[in-house]
This record gives structure tokens, sequence and C-alpha cells, in this order.
């Protein structure tokens, strides 16, 4: 242990004792225990790549929530608490609930009556081999890169905070990730994930609950944020008339239609790496209620995560500034977390907040993995490489593929390390893809005319117009009063209208490509399109059982949660 | 999850209560050796309440999931 804390440098945000450190170190030796107790659990590719598909729709629920759950979301969402007040709390409700219900209630049954292995593999039965070909490729390529900038963002989180080696922390995550991965596959990150999910709540939760007794509630924490910053930083809806007179630079339509009709419906229910959790469900009823029950938390992440940037806005005794203005000794805004962490949490508990970001991480790097793994191994490899090998042959590949995908993220994390601007453009490469893949899909579920060529070009041009619109702004900062309506607009901002522009591209594409095309009979389209599918019932159940009241229970819980904090 | 193995809900257990212990344990260590310079609110000395209630809760789901135990 003196070893390993020797690596450890003077300049740090915390100090750890000697209980966090063990506290750390229990957590290593837990996650490789519990791959190697799995690896005689994963010996065929069901199991591998699909967990067995046995999940009950506890574990698939909180492992869908786990999966966006990592340690850069709670760090840089609370920083944008800090930065632009109780507006963040948008990318949770508005910007995840409804599209977590509408994957759960319309999209899962096709999804699992299909019996796809993937969201490609979905396109493949839909449209064809080019549409699944190329979601495939730039889902693989994306996510492997993507492992790589958050390997790198965890090994500079806990430089700043801990003071750690950043070789240290790359190789001693990696090294883990890959040995329980590769020995237990899809299962091992799956429990790994509701580890994660308990060690989040278990090393955050106090400090929304202290940083309230300190502030004397909430009622004393909005009078003390409207002296500091401003009244606005407290309102979810009543500053979004105008794009001047909230902090984001946002008008309404941005976040209702940006942010929760396009973006968060396409991350949602497109991205292969939260959708493969709720496809290891192990029956239909499971596999609609596990996007419910992580609808439902996801609603409460925001005390975690926005009240601590809130608190930290109220109490913080430093202010905090954007990464390019930090002096010597000054803090970013995406250190407000950490330094909350630090302000409340002694001996111990500081070891655990620090495990629940490391377990954040690592479970990041995790999914990014495993879904890499199965992508390149159902969609690429076998689609277009080696079509009929046995099936420990695909496991095989499976092992290799997490072992070499850990390999290339290490490599990508010290590609971003050279050049710090890649992470910037590696995460917006990934977001042109998700808003055009909603539209695809889609259009794919609900209209029967939609045909194969259709798919792939409305898929092509919407991901390319996305790119070009990203592209201009990069070029010519004065285009965004054309891209996201305003010259006052933020990142986030033009995300939300750049992401609703593309989808439009890509519906137009598809729907005009589908009136020039021959369309597919109905026997081709059955248990793929909606009005041509027979849905199962979910079963003569009681009314509390049944995934659509509890559906609309959490619409119900959203829409008063809005209301109180318009 | 339950029967063909070990479940998930027992290593959460497990993870629970070893972390509670070690954090109450650092709580009672506080409070006898009272640190220079202290967190804020120190005096509530939240790691021990908090590390009781989570070892309190993963011994629950140790009990409750212990390999071999019908739930």
């Amino acid at each position: 242990m003196m070893a390993a804390m020797a690596l450890f440098q003077a300049t740090r945000l915390v100090h750890l004792s000697p209980v966090d450190v063990v506290i750390i170190a229990f957590y290593f030796a837990l996650v490789l225990a519990i791959g190697f107790y799995l690896k005689s659990r994963a010996n065929t590719s069901e199991d591998f790549f699909m967990a067995g598909r046995e999940m009950t729709a506890w574990v698939a629920g909180l492992s869908f929530l786990s999966a966006n759950l990592g340690a850069l979301e709670l760090m840089g969402w609370a920083g944008s608490a800090y930065q632009y007040g109780i507006l963040a709390t948008h990318w949770y409700w508005i910007g995840a609930i409804p599209a977590m219900l509408f994957l759960a209630l319309i999209m899962m049954p096709f999804y699992y009556i299909s019996k796809t292995h993937s969201v490609p593999g979905y396109l493949k039965l839909r449209f064809g081999e080019s549409s699944r070909a190329l979601s495939a490729i730039s889902f693989a390529f994306m996510t492997v890169l993507m492992s790589g900038v958050n390997m790198f963002a965890m090994a500079k989180v806990m430089q700043i905070v801990l003071g750690w080696d950043i070789n240290f922390s790359i190789w001693v995550s990696s090294l883990t990730v890959a040995v329980y991965v590769a020995l237990g596959g899809l299962r091992s990150a799956i429990f790994n994930e509701v580890l994660q999910f308990f060690l989040i709540w278990a090393g955050a939760l106090l400090i929304p609950i202290l940083g309230l007794y300190e502030t004397g509630g909430w009622g004393n924490l909005k009078v003390l944020i409207t002296q500091r910053a401003s009244a606005q930083y407290v309102h979810l809806w009543s500053g979004l008339g105008s794009f001047t007179t909230n902090p984001m630079g946002i008008h309404w339509t941005g976040i209702v239609f940006g942010l929760g009709a396009i973006i968060s419906m396409g991350y949602w229910t497109t991205d292969f790496l939260v959708v493969q959790r709720v496809l290891t469900a192990k029956d239909l009823r499971s596999a609609e209620i596990a996007p419910i029950i992580g609808a439902g938390f996801k609603m409460l992440v925001p005390f975690i995560v926005i009240l601590p940037g809130l608190l930290g806005l109220a109490v913080l005794p430093v202010k905090l500034t954007a990464e390019s203005a930090v002096t010597a000794g000054g803090h970013s805004y995406n250190d407000v977390l950490p330094l909350m962490l630090a302000r409340y949490c002694g001996p111990g508990l500081l070891g655990l907040g620090i495990t629940a970001l490391i377990a954040g991480f690592m479970s990041g790097m995790a999914g990014n993995v495993s879904a890499f793994t199965t992508v390149w191994t159902y969609d690429i490899y076998r689609a277009l490489i080696k079509k009929d090998a046995p099936d420990h042959h695909y496991v095989n590949m499976g092992r290799w593929t997490t072992v070499i995908g850990v390999l290339i993220s290490v490599g990508t994390a010290y590609l971003v390390m050279q050049f710090a601007s890649i992470m910037d453009y590696v995460q917006a490469l990934f977001s042109f893809f998700i808003a055009p893949l909603f539209g695809t899909v889609i259009l794919g579920m609900l209209w029967k005319r939609a045909t194969g060529p259709a798919g792939f070009w409305g898929l092509l041009c919407g991901t390319l117009s996305s790119i070009s619109m990203w592209a201009w702004v990069k070029v010519d900062p004065s285009a965004l009063r054309y891209v996201a309506l305003s010259p006052n607009a933020k990142a986030l901002a033009q995300d939300m209208y750049q992401a609703l522009w593309s989808f439009l591209v890509c519906v137009t594409v598809t729907v005009a490509v589908s009136f020039a095309t021959k369309p597919k009979s109905a026997a081709e389209l059955t248990g793929l399109v909606y009005g041509l599918t027979e849905v199962p019932s979910v079963g003569d159940l009681p009314l509390y059982k049944k995934p659509i009241f509890w559906a609309a229970v959490v619409i119900v819980v959203l829409v008063i949660l809005n209301v109180l904090l318009w | 999850m339950h029967g063909s193995g070990i479940s998930i809900w027992f290593f959460i257990g497990l993870s629970l209560l070893v972390n509670g212990v070690l954090i109450a344990g650092a709580g009672i260590w506080e409070w006898a050796h009272p640190p220079l310079n202290p967190v804020v609110l120190f005096h509530l000395h939240a790691n021990l309440w908090w590390g009781v209630v989570l070892a309190a809760f993963g011994a629950l789901y140790c009990y409750k999931f212990v390999p071999g135990r019908e739930s």
C-alpha cells in the first residue's frame, strides 16, 4: 500500500487517509473477484454477449441507468449546475424521462420480439445489410474512442483530485476492466454497473444532506444563490422565454424539441450502450419495466448531482471558473463535486466518494468495451468476415476483442493526452450519429412504407448534415446565429439545435427516398413494424404490476417536480 | 439471478457491509482523536452514523442473499 501511495504526487485537491486507500483497494479486489467468479457462466455467445438474457427487471433497469451514470457525467453535470444553475436538471428530467418511457412502452417490444442482439442488428432486419454496416462501423469506431476519452478523463481527474500519476491510473483501471469483462462478458459488466449504482448513492448522498443542513434548507439555499448569482439560477422554465434571460442562452424550444424530443430520444432508445442492458431482460415484461425503473431513479439523480453544484455556488468560499480561465491555485466548474466531497467528508467517507467516482469511470469504460465487443463480433465480424463459425469461436473472438478494445482505448487515451482538443471532437462526433439514428430507427418501427435504401440514405445524409453544421460553426463562429438560432447560444444550446436539424434532414431524406423506391411486403415486415406486428401482452396482471401504470406514476411525478421548480 | 450461484445482491451487500464497517470505524477513531483541521459539520460525526447505516443495509443484504439460502 505504501508503494502505491508513493506514486501519488504532492499537489492534490484532497488527501486520502489509510482507511480511504483500503476502501479503494477493496473495490478493485471485489470487481476482479466478480469477474473470476462469472467466468464459468460465460461459455456460450448468448451468455457472453447477452448475459444469458436472464436479468430481472431490477438488475437490467439499474444497469441501464448506471451505464449512463459515469463519473464524467456526475462531475460534469455538477459543474454545469454551478455554471448554469438548476437548468442543468433538464438533462435528467425532460431530457431523459420521456425517452426512457418511450423506449419501455413503444420501442422495446420490437427490439425484444425481433430477438436482435444489437441496434445495428435491428437495422439489418428492417433496412438491410448496408444500413447495419454503416451504423455498426460508426458505432464501433466511436465507442472505442469514447472509452479512451473516458479513460483519459478519469486519469486526469485522479491527477487533479488525488495527485495520482496519469499512467498509473490509465493502466490500473484499463487492466482491471479488461480482466473482468474478458472473463465474465456482459454479465460481469452489468454486475459491476449495479455495484457502481449503490456505491455512487452511498458515496454521494451525504453531500446534499449535509449541504442542506449547513444552508438551512432549500428556501435559504435559493436566497443564497440569488445573492451570489441570480434568481434565474433556481428556476427551471421561467427564464426560457428568451435566449437572453437565462444563464445558458437557450430558448424553451431548444430544450423541448432539441433535447426532449430528439437528443434524449436518440440516446436512450438507439444508443446500443444503454439499450443492450435492457435486451438482457429475462422476458418482455421485465424488458418493459426495466427502463421505467431506470426512469424512476433517474428523476432522483439531480439530488446527488445538480444539488451539490448549487450548494457549491452558495457555500464555497472560492469562485470557480471555466477550465480555460483557471489561474494558479484556482479551480474549474468541474471541480465542484470533489470540492464538496472534501468539504463534508472525513476519513472513510472520502474514500467511498472517490471509490464511487472510480467505479463510475470504470463502468463507463466497461460499458463501452462490452457494447463494442458485441457490435464488432455480431455486426461486423460475423456479418462481413466469418459467417459460419461454431459458437465457441465467437465467444473467443469476444474475449479477444475485449482485450484489443481496451488496448485501443489506452492508445486513444494517450492520443487525447497529446491533443487535448480531440476530446471535444470525439464527443461531438459521437453526438452526430445519435439524432439521425433515432430518425432511422423510429421511422423503421412506426412507418411500414420506409424502404431499405431510404433507411441507408436518410442515416447517411442526417449524419453528414450534422457534421457539416458543426464544421460550419467551427470555421465561421457567426454561423451560430443560423444553426442555433441565436448568436448568444452556448455549446449545449448548439448541440440541441444541431440534433434537431440533422433529425429533420434524416426524416426528410428517408421519406423522399421511400416514395421513390419499392416498399417491402407486409410479410417481410412482420415483427419489425408497428401495425404489422402483434405485440404480446404482458399477461393478465393486477394494475400495480403493469408497466403502463408505473410509467404513468413516473410522468405524474415528473410534471409535479417541474411545476414546483418552474 | 438466484439459485444458480451467488446473487448480485450478495456482492452489493458485501460491499456495503465492509465499507460501512470501515467508515464507522474511522468515525469512532476521529471522535476519540479529533483532527486539527476537521471537515465542515464535523460535530455531526457523519462518517460514524453513515457507516452504521451502510453496514446495517449491507448485513441485511448479505443475510438475505447469502449463497445457498432460498430468498
